[in-house]
């Protein structure tokens, strides 16, 4: 069974491999955009479930991680004449105005982006991380502000408000994808391990845990650096994709939707997460539509900006109504699960018509391949 | 193999242990009875490392750990089943006990603990791929204690075991910490359940309103008169 799946798994990821490589120069810019958004989100995206969802953190901070590594990224990557155009309030500061790394060094870049974006969550979190329940919302939430009032201020390295633009165009196809695969076998690797065990366990039941011997502050610092070193790559992804870094990219509008994500696919939940995030980038650009102008009939109705982030909020609405536990749950979606699926949809159907179903939520594609 | 002396703890403003000294002597079993509020739970608390102590001290094997956070504590060999049972609702039964055996290292010993568990709790094995919550009262508690005992403690301190149980079935967990006593395992347990914790106890004390009232055996405690009227309702 484990061989089966380790080989379906395998196949899996030598297929997006193939597919990555097949479109990255067919499919049309619009096309790879979206795709690339989405791979990017699924970087952030499963990173904060490790916090959020796992290890049951409440964090509002991925948008500080993400700016971290993108103003990294940025820093590093941008062309030294391009360095000198930018720049123009006040000069960049050594050294960064006495190099740029070559395209080659790309990945180390987003390497460096992580770590930064790791030393943040230990500044934040060795003091936090030590008290327990909605301390940890507010102090990220509030680090996340100092980040971008930071980055405001911060000339000589971030260029103020005006950002950093012309950065090279260095997220293509199988960056983005390759970093999304990489993270999400990661987080499931770390969260399947013992370690992950025992941050379930702290979601579960602090106390509990505590009395088990697990280290709370070890683990939850743990989930914490991991996720925001991921959080970082992600920035710098971003940043190296639309070629352009300012505070405002990084607000707290970009952990909101991150929150969206996690929660409708189902805190705890790495594929839910997964394939959330892939549904909000496809979502989002298709949502376009509600925010255009339009005449019906006599009535006509200017466009309004923001109208997507309202259908998503419905969404999250409805589903905190009706679906609480999200897409997936806590579960996984798995081979074993996939396989099962056409039995159970038999049953369902079977026992639809016995009448015995009262309520379908019961019957969710949830499963264990532990 | 534990000592506590003129232990008092605070919460807060409120006093809650005034001054508590108890002895518990390897391989017995001791227990502790009382009211609710008089501080047991927080006496509990304060040996595993969960309530930090503002003075007195806690030696357990003649190494003194007051104050040590509770991973250390629980490495040492002490194994706190807390009150209300507290397993990982969304875990399976397997990790719940996995959790329980995570400070160790030693996979051998891991796996034969983990067979004697399942050995003392059948009903643990057949659902060991089940979640925690959708397990009965009893079978919790069941695996609250198998959970305690995957640590290999030589210290086994039980917060109200019988808590909200049935009657048949706090027999039953008597039965089985008398067992695990007889496996060698030194037993500290906080009762509610006066009579039936008094009759397994080799050595008892009374607590009440954060300080140690009275001590004895567990037979002299049952027939004191005092505490038959207060505690056994006679």
């Amino acid at each position: 069974m484990k061989e089966r799946n380790f080989r379906l798994n395998l196949a899996l990821i030598v297929l997006i491999a193939l597919s990555v490589w097949w479109a990255k120069d067919r499919l049309n810019p619009y096309i790879l955009r979206v795709l690339n958004t989405a791979a990017i989100y699924i970087v952030a995206a499963v990173s904060y479930n490790l916090v959020n969802g796992v290890t049951g953190q409440f964090s509002l901070g991925p948008n500080a991680f993400m700016a971290l590594g993108g103003f990294t990224v940025a820093l590093l990557m941008l062309p030294l004449p391009q360095k000198e155009m930018v720049y123009f309030l006040q000069p960049l500061i050594w050294p960064f105005n006495s190099f740029s790394l070559p395209q080659w060094l790309f990945g180390l870049s987003l390497i460096l982006a992580g770590l930064v974006a790791t030393a943040g969550a230990f500044i934040v979190g060795v003091p936090c991380l030590r008290l327990r329940g909605d301390y940890l919302a507010i102090a990220t939430f509030g680090f996340g502000e100092i980040v971008i009032v930071l980055a405001n201020n911060a000339i000589s390295i971030t260029n103020g408000a005006l950002g950093i633009k012309g950065i090279p165009e260095y997220s293509t196809l199988p960056w983005t994808v390759g970093c999304a695969v990489i993270t999400v076998l990661f987080i499931r690797n770390l969260v399947n391990s013992s370690y992950g065990r025992a941050m379930k366990a702290i979601r579960e039941d602090e106390v509990a845990a505590e009395a088990m011997g697990i280290n709370l502050f070890r683990h939850k610092m743990l989930a914490f650096a991991v996720s925001a070193f991921f959080a970082g790559v992600s920035g710098g992804l971003l940043a190296t994709l639309i070629t352009t870094v300012s505070p405002s990219l990084f607000m707290f509008t970009m952990t909101f939707n991150l929150l969206i994500i996690i929660v409708l696919g189902g805190l705890g939940s790495i594929t839910g997460s997964t394939v959330t995030a892939i549904i909000f980038a496809v979502l989002q650009e298709l949502l376009r539509e509600v925010e255009a102008p339009r005449t019906i009939g006599p009535i006509h109705i200017p466009g309004i900006t923001g109208m997507r982030m309202i259908v998503f909020s419905i969404m999250l609405i409805l589903l905190m109504l009706f679906y609480r536990r999200g897409l997936f749950g806590k579960g996984e979606a798995s081979w074993d699960g996939l396989f099962a699926l056409p039995g159970r949809v038999r049953e369902f159907f079977e026992r639809l018509r016995r009448k015995e179903v009262k309520s379908w939520t019961r019957t969710g594609i949830e499963s264990h391949d532990q | 193999m534990l000592k506590l002396q003129d232990l008092h703890v605070y919460y807060g403003g409120i006093h809650a242990l005034k001054g508590v000294s108890i002895d518990v002597p390897e391989g017995s079993i001791v227990t502790l009875i009382g009211a609710n509020g008089a501080g047991k739970s927080t006496m509990l608390k304060t040996i595993t490392g969960l309530v930090r102590p503002r003075k007195g001290t806690i030696t357990l094997n003649d190494e003194e750990i007051t104050g040590q956070p509770a991973h250390r504590i629980v490495s040492k060999g002490v194994a706190m089943v807390p009150e209300g049972r507290r397993i990982f609702r969304n875990l399976t039964v397997y990790e719940n006990l996995m959790m329980g055996a995570y400070p160790r290292t030693d996979r051998n010993g891991i796996k034969e603990d983990l067979e004697r568990v399942f050995s003392l709790f059948p009903r643990l094995k057949e659902r060991r791929n089940q979640k925690g919550g959708t397990l009965s009262g009893g079978e919790q508690q069941m695996l609250a204690i198998g959970r305690g005992l995957m640590s290999s403690p030589s210290l086994l301190a039980l917060d109200e075991p019988s808590l909200g149980l049935a009657p048949v079935l706090v027999q039953e967990v008597f039965q089985i910490l008398k067992q695990i006593h007889e496996q060698g395992k030194t037993i500290l347990l906080i009762e509610q359940n006066a009579k039936a914790a008094l009759q397994l106890a080799d050595r008892a004390y009374v607590m009440e309103t954060g300080r140690i009232t009275m001590q004895g055996t567990g037979r002299e405690l049952l027939e004191n008169e005092l505490v038959r009227k207060a505690y056994l309702g006679e």
